[in-house]
């Protein structure tokens, strides 16, 4: 269980987030919803280190993860995926993925878990020696999950995975995401500003405008509330 | 035909030492993109320490183990205290402190072991082997030379591609960021990258000494040269340190054979130029064109 | 960065750039004067016209590096286009000495034309490498070209006769530190002005200068050639008080000396170029009377001083990273603060910590 309680981050004068706080619950999707700007991203960075906040704490199972450096808070078993994927491309798809099981130690529990996720993403078993850099977009994408997969997190934080893809290509990876919370036992939360598909998929979702908590609640709830859809979600 | 096949000779055997040179201030680049200008004063440091070695009666061999070795934890001791705490902050000023460090690393060694050029005495003959009846500009020390620097780059290759350290590397230089959130200590990762360029640069220093006038000074030279091949490769690509290295190696020696040695420099300068007018950022920059 | 407070309201200069310009150098030339006539020994005397044509070159340089955001580590080349211009001059033709200086400063600003062309192509440690290897390889043609240059044994300066019964060394300190001031009055209008305005806007966005319809380029060749000129003088000073000019005169450490003595008086400042130019001055000294008085041996003695000033050099970077002007700065601005300043109300104050 993930839970954000209290959190303020500042960016020089800038007011990112303003006492922030969420649950996030074991093998369920929580996703995160709301403008450009209004802090998803940010949220996402502060949960994996990236940047720390003012106040406010962040706990995983208990433990404490403010104030931890991001190498620290991905051996706690946190998985983070960068808006605009962050696949490596100078590196292999291969390469990529063992960067991602490197902190798993034994070589043997590496090449299990790459095979592992070879196997939920067909298309990239076949690129697995190609440069990242050859990869279509949702490739891309598959990559980046599977890499942060090939850690085995507990908590999956993925930033805005469906964007620049067709909407094919999103249904399959939220159906891919619907099965790995369910089988996986897995902690997602999913930063969207695709609002349906993120609500089609979730269980819970917060509402984020300006840095603030405008909702939470469950997500079939939240796409009940009409009057919310249209002034936040776009829909 | 003679003359020239003996300035092509020379032209491969410094071509290899400006690679090593050139690998060195790569590894440093592309991990923490900083031109390191203490490279040279570096290889000069830990080579008069070998000096010293030899002067106290240990082998050749030894002494040259051990240089690398100080060579390794010099380069950890500088990038971990002075470059470190620079890290984020203007561009220019870890270049300014590498040269304020190559100021003090020749000052020191001035202090240590005196101005005057002393002779470094080599591993192997320096006088040139024979092919047929013919003496050729190449030597037994030629050859170590070019083993050397080929084991050196065949060492690194491995450890780049086909290594856990080397991949970890790779990522960090490639994408700091990314890197961390997939748990590579990226602070570590640069001292290693530091720690592996200092051998290279030793190495460097020691296949330099008995080939010249060896005093405090005597890698200048060197580091303007190797910086000339890294550049000319792309300051990003170990491969183009290799190719740069040789470029400027034959460029400088043909130059020198065919018009005049004080010409040298002012022919890698040529050589830069019309490699960056075609090129800016050099022949193997393959990330450049990724960054705006 | 918050802006820097203004200091305390004494007396005004006048707001006119020329004109707070000149009265500032006119008190200086008269502090010079007694400084030199009156003050020191004619040994601290010449080291005081050292000094001068080190700022100068340290100016023209802090200009190309700190406004422009072009590194060069070739300037002691283009003080040695410089140098063996004026000497030629005065070797075959023997005009007066200004004609002869102006035109070294336009032969070295040509050669920094020459330069700054591919130079505009270029970014930071390609610049660096390219202008590394001319500060290397452009001295050498003092050797190659040994007909016209005299090679090693080098080309021999006459030093300007003084007027009456004046010292010629003297005489010659202050023709440096005339040079010296003219170019800093030159130099800090020329950043107050339409080109200073430009140098910086291409230093900080160069997308952004074009749109703004400034010729990148030509900016930076301008930039260039400023500086060299700069350097050309300099070098014609150098010539003029060692009283030879030889390739041996630039070394590669003359270049890295001038780039680090840049930095480390502050890069961008002019008043940081004469700091720098005391410390690549007055560095050597200090450390060869430290070492006297320690009683170290000969060897010792040659390389104290550089290594005081590479350990110096490196202290600044990581302690003061805008060199000893911007810390002066900083002191003051803090000092002003504190001692100038009602504490209620302060608006810099509170506009300083926010933003932190």
């Amino acid at each position: 269980m993930l839970e954000v309680e209290g959190v303020s981050v500042q960016y020089g004068a800038v007011r990112a987030l303003e006492d922030v706080s969420l649950t996030a619950e074991v093998g369920a999707i929580t996703t995160i919803l709301g403008a450009n700007g209004a802090g998803k991203t940010t949220l996402l960075r502060a949960m994996s280190g990236l940047v720390h906040p003012r106040r406010g704490t962040i706990r995983f199972d208990g433990r404490v993860l403010t104030g931890r450096s991001v190498e620290q808070v991905v051996r706690a078993g946190i998985a983070h995926v960068p808006e605009g994927r962050g696949v490596i491309e100078e590196l292999t798809v291969e390469e990529n993925l063992r960067l991602g099981s490197l902190i798993l130690g034994s070589r043997s529990a590496q090449k299990a878990v790459i095979a592992e996720v070879l196997e939920l993403f067909p298309p990239l078993r076949d690129a697995r020696n190609r440069y990242a850099s050859s990869l279509s977009g949702g490739e891309r994408q598959m990559l980046a999950i599977a890499r942060a997969l090939a850690s085995r997190p507990k908590a999956l934080l993925l930033d805005e995975p469906s964007l620049g893809l067709a909407p094919i290509v999103t249904a399959r990876l939220m159906a891919v995401l619907r099965e790995l919370s369910r089988s996986a036992s897995l902690t997602i939360i999913l930063v969207e500003q695709n609002a349906r598909s993120a609500l089609s998929i979730a269980q819970s979702a917060v509402v984020l405008n300006l840095g603030r908590v405008v909702a939470a609640d469950t997500a079939s709830s939240l796409a009940a509330d009409t009057n919310l859809r249209h002034h936040y979600l776009g829909f | 035909m003679n003359f020239f096949i003996n300035v092509t000779l020379n032209g491969i055997s410094s071509g290899m030492i400006f690679a090593a040179m050139a690998l060195a201030l790569v590894l440093i680049y592309r991990a923490t993109r900083i031109v390191n200008f203490a490279q040279g004063a570096m290889g000069m440091f830990t080579s008069f320490v070998a000096y010293s070695l030899l002067q106290q009666k240990v082998g050749y061999w030894e002494a040259f183990a051990a240089a690398l070795a100080i060579g390794m934890v010099l380069g950890v001791v500088v990038e971990r205290i002075f470059i470190r705490p620079l890290h984020g902050k203007a561009e220019l000023n870890p270049v300014i402190v590498t040269i304020g460090l190559l100021i003090v690393f020749e000052g020191i060694a001035g202090t240590i072991w005196g101005s005057t050029n002393r002779g470094f005495s080599p591993p192997f003959s320096q006088t040139g082997l024979r092919v047929g009846r013919t003496s050729i500009a190449f030597s037994h020390f030629d050859l170590f030379i070019v083993a050397s620097v080929i084991i050196l780059m065949a060492v690194m290759l491995v450890l780049f591609r086909f290594t856990r350290a080397g991949l970890r590397m790779r990522a960090a230089a490639f994408a700091p960021e990314t890197a961390r959130l997939l748990g590579v200590r990226v602070g570590r990762v640069l001292t290693l990258g530091w720690a592996l360029a200092a051998v290279a640069g030793s190495l460097a220093g020691l296949l330099v000494a008995p080939t010249t006038a060896f005093g405090p000074l005597y890698m200048d030279f060197y580091l303007v040269y190797g910086f000339t091949a890294a550049v000319v490769g792309g300051l990003d690509s170990p491969v183009g340190a290799l190719v740069g290295g040789l470029i400027t190696g034959l460029g400088v020696s043909y130059v020198g054979g065919y018009l005049g040695s004080s010409l040298e420099p002012l022919g890698a300068l040529a050589l830069l130029m019309v490699v960056l007018m075609a090129r800016p950022e050099g022949i193997f920059a393959r990330t450049a064109a990724r960054r705006v | 960065m918050p802006k820097i407070p203004r200091p305390p309201k004494w007396f005004h200069l006048p707001r006119q750039p020329l004109v707070r310009h000149l009265i500032l150098a006119i008190v200086a030339a008269g502090g010079f004067y007694l400084l030199t006539n009156d003050i020191l020994s004619t040994y601290n005397t010449v080291l005081v016209g050292e000094i001068a044509f080190y700022a100068i070159a340290l100016g023209g340089l802090s200009i190309l590096t700190g406004a422009n955001g072009q590194i060069s580590f070739g300037h002691g080349a283009l003080m040695a286009v410089g140098a063996y211009t004026a000497a030629l001059l005065m070797v075959h033709t023997h005009f007066n000495l200004v004609l002869e200086l102006l035109i070294a400063i336009g032969a070295a600003a040509i050669a920094g034309v020459i330069v700054g062309i591919p130079a505009t192509r270029l970014k930071g440690p390609y610049l660096a490498g390219m202008t590394l290897i001319l500060a290397v390889g452009l001295p050498l043609l003092g050797n190659q070209y040994g007909s016209v240059f005299n090679g090693d044994q080098g080309l021999v300066t006459t030093p300007p006769s003084p007027p009456g019964s004046v010292n010629p060394e003297l005489w010659l300190t202050w023709i440096e530190i005339l040079g010296a001031l003219v170019i800093m009055v030159l130099l800090a209008n020329l950043m107050k002005s339409r080109f200073g305005r430009m140098f910086r806007a291409v230093r900080d966005d160069e997308v952004a200068a074009s749109l703004a319809g400034i010729h990148v380029a030509r900016t930076k060749v301008i930039a260039f050639a400023v500086s060299a000129g700069c350097a050309g003088l300099a070098g014609a000073f150098l010539a003029l008080s060692s009283g030879v000019v030889s390739s041996g005169e630039f070394p590669l450490s003359l270049s890295i000396e001038i780039l680090a003595g840049m930095v480390l008086g502050g890069a961008g400042t002019l008043v940081g170029a004469w700091w720098g130019g005391i410390a690549l001055v007055f560095f050597p000294q200090w450390a060869s009377s430290i070492s006297k008085a320690a009683g170290l041996g000969t060897g010792g003695n040659a390389y104290l001083g550089t290594i005081i000033f590479g350990a110096v050099l490196v202290l600044v970077m990581m302690l003061a990273p805008s060199g000893i002007q911007g810390g002066f700065r900083r002191v003051g601005s803090f000092a002003d603060r504190r001692l100038f300043r009602p504490r209620g109300g302060d608006v810099t104050k509170s506009l300083q910590t926010g933003s932190e």
